[in-house]
């Protein structure tokens, strides 16, 4: 007999207050709620023979990426398609010798355009404030500088959410390169808003001065950050922490914070293994690890779709492009 | 022609004047100070009551940005700047382009100051050449050209040796090095003090250390060589600290502070506009116990100066991201209203204490006539208005640039008056104040 | 303040009674319940179609796969006006394939008729129904594309400036068809 589940809770809010997604610091949590509910009806989708919802048809969305990502840029290509909107893409190569266009000037030849929604991914921190200062269209951040990447965040609240079914009164354990890490800050607050205990961990020379103001727990030890944990991020650590003197070699990172078989035993036994990606085997984490059967690593993958997705809906709707004010 | 300022309070700290008085200028200079003094064919300026005349203010430490870069401010635009915020006269900057490392510039920049032909400006000049830290500039030359100082502002000399021979060979002239006070490496690539502010934001940050490494070096060699050192733009409390000690054991050191480090925190990088590139300084805006130890040196005369360090930029140069913004912001014209807000109104310091701050000290450290409105002395003469309603409105200052941010803030005191050479260049509208 | 006269137009026994009419008609047009499934509107939709389904299993002893469907992502009017928030999205379920079967879309009012478009919309980005016949607890006239349904619980001719509510026990508390009238300001 086939039986019908419906969730008849009503959502606290219905709509985001904002026009843009500039980062989870901004966010209340009944609005991270909505993108997580919304984002469970999007997951869906995916599994139709046709994985396509006409909600966004005739909506211009451009994914301005300013840093090289096939990941993330991906991610939103497919959300967005899904959604039926049309989408733009502009992969600016840029390094910081070379000038060019400044990224006001970039954005306001665009503006003319009239694009709905604009998916920036660049290297400083602040460009997607500077970008919704600029233009009318809704800003969404897909990473900018060492400041937030808010629906990384957003996909990783609701892969622990789908498996622990809440997010209060989780402990989390957050290792690796956290004072580059946008990752890190966007985590750090979306877990602390939403009721968990986040305990970050690296060496003292990659953690963000006055750490303790952001709610959370730091350690420079590994064993005591994932001991008891129901949740373990790793993050990213780059061989360019070397050159910077931040830690002495990748190799020693590892003996000291590389997520081994063996301290993940120290966590719950139902521990879940996360990482934004892309991942430094042997550096921030083991293969037996990555690859490991509580490894969610692939399933964040996944479900970055359906949270685009809803970012996308929830930013889209309302206000005509006209009468945006 | 003579102007006689009648029936207006004199606060003249270097005579130690407090009360009303009357002063007549005689062409370019003060002829007399004294109560009730006679007409004698002089016009009458009938000082509106409230008002406070006071020797020029002198900001010493000011980039006006000619020649090289002048899309930013000229010295024309610069020193209107100057008188319409009070200053009677300012010492420029020589990280120009070309740098001010030989007599041309100065003689350029002076020849300019004079067509402009309205504040006093004194040229600081390079310690070495192009600023580079290689080779000393050739400080004599400078030194008879007209600058009052040197520096390689913008930042630190590049090494403890060449500070050496600097403050070795300036003090032979009697001149004091300016140092912006920073080690390097601490500072990398840093944007923002580092602190919680910085880190939420995701800017790259530079601690305090790394400006208070800079004023010990400068302590410690102004000791060994016996010549004067002077900290530029203090901001942070390790600084004053080191300052501090170094006066307490009898060394040359003196120290500027500049309003926005006395009166702003680096909580201006998030509020009320997240990453406003016009909260982007060098130093940077530091965290609240910073800017308090400023109040409180400032207050207890561990610092010598206010100073604005008025850095212009164009509009198009800070509309970027923060981090590709150039530091800076300008400060000329709302330095006394600062001043006056946040140190005499609210209690910290008497108006003896902000004039020895903003007018006798910096003519003591630089060497130059001014600070006092003693007889014979040149009619350098700052008129004030302690309790004007000032709003700051960015669009309307005079400075070529409107980097600041200030733009509509509410603050009471300003400026009556300015008076160069007997030559009233500056009067506000809102004071009733006319010659 | 607008003025609101209600009036109840169906109460719990005639709801129950329509409802088990209905399912006889089902079974009567169908010449029984082969390659029947239900899909019901969100969200009141869905709780009549598992009402039709207990129903239908009481009267022919077979199950009929039921689902439920959101059309909120396929309705005209998003995106189109300066109304601010966007309506909430829920979860669709419809665990077995469309394919080849008589669906019977549920939903509780027939008015204008764009709801029930959206919803055909949806259900062929699902798959390729033999055919589609529409169930609605009230048909209140006005429609405004051509549709028709194929089962009614009640015609009630109405104005625009009124509003029929269906409440049901297990949204609401309890059953009830409501004509409410509201004054024109």
């Amino acid at each position: 007999m086939t039986t019908v589940h419906d969730v008849e809770q009503k959502p606290a809010v219905t709509s985001l207050r904002s026009k843009d997604l500039l980062g989870i610091a901004d966010m209340l949590p009944e609005e991270i709620t909505l993108v997580l509910d919304t984002a469970d009806a999007m997951k869906e989708i995916a599994s139709r023979p046709i994985k396509k919802v006409p909600a966004l048809r005739g909506k211009t969305v451009v994914n301005l990426f300013f840093e090289p990502s096939t990941r993330t840029r991906t991610s939103f290509e497919i959300a967005e398609k899904r959604l039926s909107a049309d989408t733009l893409n502009i992969a600016i190569a840029t390094s910081s010798v070379v000038k060019g266009e400044t990224l006001a000037d970039t954005a306001l030849n665009l503006e003319a355009m009239r694009p709905d929604m604009i998916v920036l991914r660049h290297a400083s921190s602040g460009a997607c404030h500077l970008l919704s200062r600029i233009c009318r269209s809704a800003i969404i951040n897909a990473g900018d500088g060492t400041h937030e990447h808010p629906t990384q965040a957003l996909l990783d609240a609701f892969t622990i959410r789908e498996h622990k079914k809440r997010l209060r009164g989780l402990k989390v354990a957050i290792v690796g390169d956290l004072l580059h890490s946008r990752v890190l800050r966007s985590n750090i607050h979306l877990l602390t808003k939403m009721g968990a205990h986040v305990w970050v961990c690296g060496p003292p020379t990659l953690m963000p001065t006055d750490i303790r103001r952001f709610g959370v727990t730091p350690t420079s030890h590994v064993e005591d950050a994932v001991a008891g944990a129901d949740v373990i991020m790793m993050l990213r650590i780059q061989l360019e922490r070397m050159e910077g003197a931040y830690v002495p070699s990748l190799r020693e990172y590892f003996s000291v914070f590389g997520m081994t078989e063996a301290r993940v035993k120290l966590a719950n036994p139902d521990v879940m293994i996360m990482h934004p990606g892309p991942m430094n085997r042997g550096v921030e984490i083991a293969s037996e690890v990555a690859d490991g059967p509580y490894s969610v690593i692939l399933e964040q993958v996944a479900n970055g779709v359906a949270v685009r997705m809803a970012v996308l809906y929830l930013l889209a709707g309302g206000a005509d492009y006209e009468e945006a004010a | 022609m003579k102007r006689l300022l009648k029936g207006g309070r004199v606060v003249d700290p270097a005579n130690g004047i407090d009360g009303v008085r009357d002063v007549l200028i005689d062409g370019d200079r003060i002829a007399r100070i004294g109560t009730d003094l006679p007409v004698d064919g002089a016009t009458v300026v009938e000082i509106p009551d409230g008002l406070v005349i006071c020797p020029g203010l002198i900001d010493m430490h000011v980039h006006l940005r000619e020649p090289g870069q002048e899309h930013k401010e000229t010295i024309a635009s610069g020193t209107a700047a100057a008188v319409a915020g009070g200053f009677t006269a300012v010492a420029c900057m020589p990280n120009t382009n070309p740098v001010n490392d030989d007599a041309n510039v100065t003689a350029y920049i002076l020849a300019k100051a004079r067509e402009a032909n309205l504040a006093r400006v004194y040229p600081i000049g390079a310690v070495s050449r192009s600023s580079k830290g290689e080779l000393l500039a050739d400080i004599g030359d400078l030194r008879k050209a007209g600058c009052v100082a040197i520096t390689d502002d913008g930042h630190p000399v590049a090494t403890a040796i060449l500070l050496r021979r600097a403050l070795e060979y300036a003090g032979m002239f009697d001149m004091p090095v300016i140092e912006h006070c920073e080690d390097p490496s601490l500072k990398g690539d840093g944007v923002a003090h580092e602190g919680y502010f910085a880190a939420t934001l995701g800017l790259r940050g530079m601690p305090g250390a790394c400006e208070a490494l800079g004023v010990e070096r400068g302590v410690l060699l102004s000791e060994l060589t016996g010549s004067a050192f002077h900290v530029a733009h203090m901001s942070a409390r390790a600084s004053l600290r080191a300052v501090r000690k170094g006066k307490e054991a009898g060394v040359r050191i003196t120290c500027e502070v500049a309003p926005h480090h006395f009166t702003l925190t680096d909580e201006m990088l998030a509020t009320p506009l997240a990453y406003d590139t016009n909260t982007k300084m060098n130093p940077p805006l530091r965290e609240a116990e910073d800017r308090d130890a400023m109040l409180a040196g400032i207050a207890d005369g561990t610092v010598d100066a206010i100073a604005t360090d008025h850095a212009p930029h164009h509009y198009d140069e800070k509309k970027v991201e923060f981090d590709r913004a150039p530091f800076g912001i300008i400060g000329l014209e709302t330095a006394v209203s600062l001043a006056f807000d946040r140190l005499v109104h609210a209690g910290r310091v008497r108006l003896s204490r902000l004039i020895e701050l903003m007018s006798v000290n910096p003519a003591r450290i630089l060497k130059v006539t001014g600070g006092t409105l003693s007889e014979g002395a040149p009619a350098d003469i700052t008129i004030l208005a302690p309790d004007l309603k000032v709003r700051v409105e960015a669009a309307k200052l005079r400075s070529r640039s409107k980097n600041t941010p200030f733009d509509g803030w509410e603050l009471r005191g300003g400026v009556a008056a300015t008076i160069v050479g007997g030559r009233p260049l500056f009067t506000n509208p809102e004071t009733r104040m006319s010659f | 303040m607008p003025d609101t006269k209600s009036a109840v137009v169906m109460d719990a026994d005639r709801i129950s009674r329509t409802l088990t009419r209905i399912a006889h008609e089902i079974v009567e047009r169908n010449k029984g319940v082969e390659d029947l499934a239900l899909v019901g509107v969100r969200t009141r939709g869905v709780h009549i179609a598992r009402r039709l389904a207990r129903t239908l299993r009481e009267i022919t002893r077979n199950d009929i796969p039921t689902g439920a469907l959101d059309i909120t992502l396929y309705r005209d009017d998003l995106m189109r006006y300066a109304v601010g928030p966007q309506p909430v999205v829920r979860r669709t379920e419809i665990p077995f394939s469309i394919d080849d079967k008589k669906i019977l879309l549920v939903d509780d009012v027939l008015y204008t008729g764009r709801t029930t478009r959206a919803a055909l919309d949806a259900l062929i980005d699902f798959g390729r129904p033999k055919a589609i016949q529409l169930i609605v607890l009230v048909d209140r006239g006005h429609r405004e594309l051509p549709i028709k349904a194929d089962y009614v619980g009640k015609n009630l001719p109405t104005n625009p400036e009124e509003s029929v509510r269906v409440r049901l026990q297990e949204t609401d508390g309890q059953d009830e068809v409501v004509l409410q009238q509201e004054a024109t300001v």
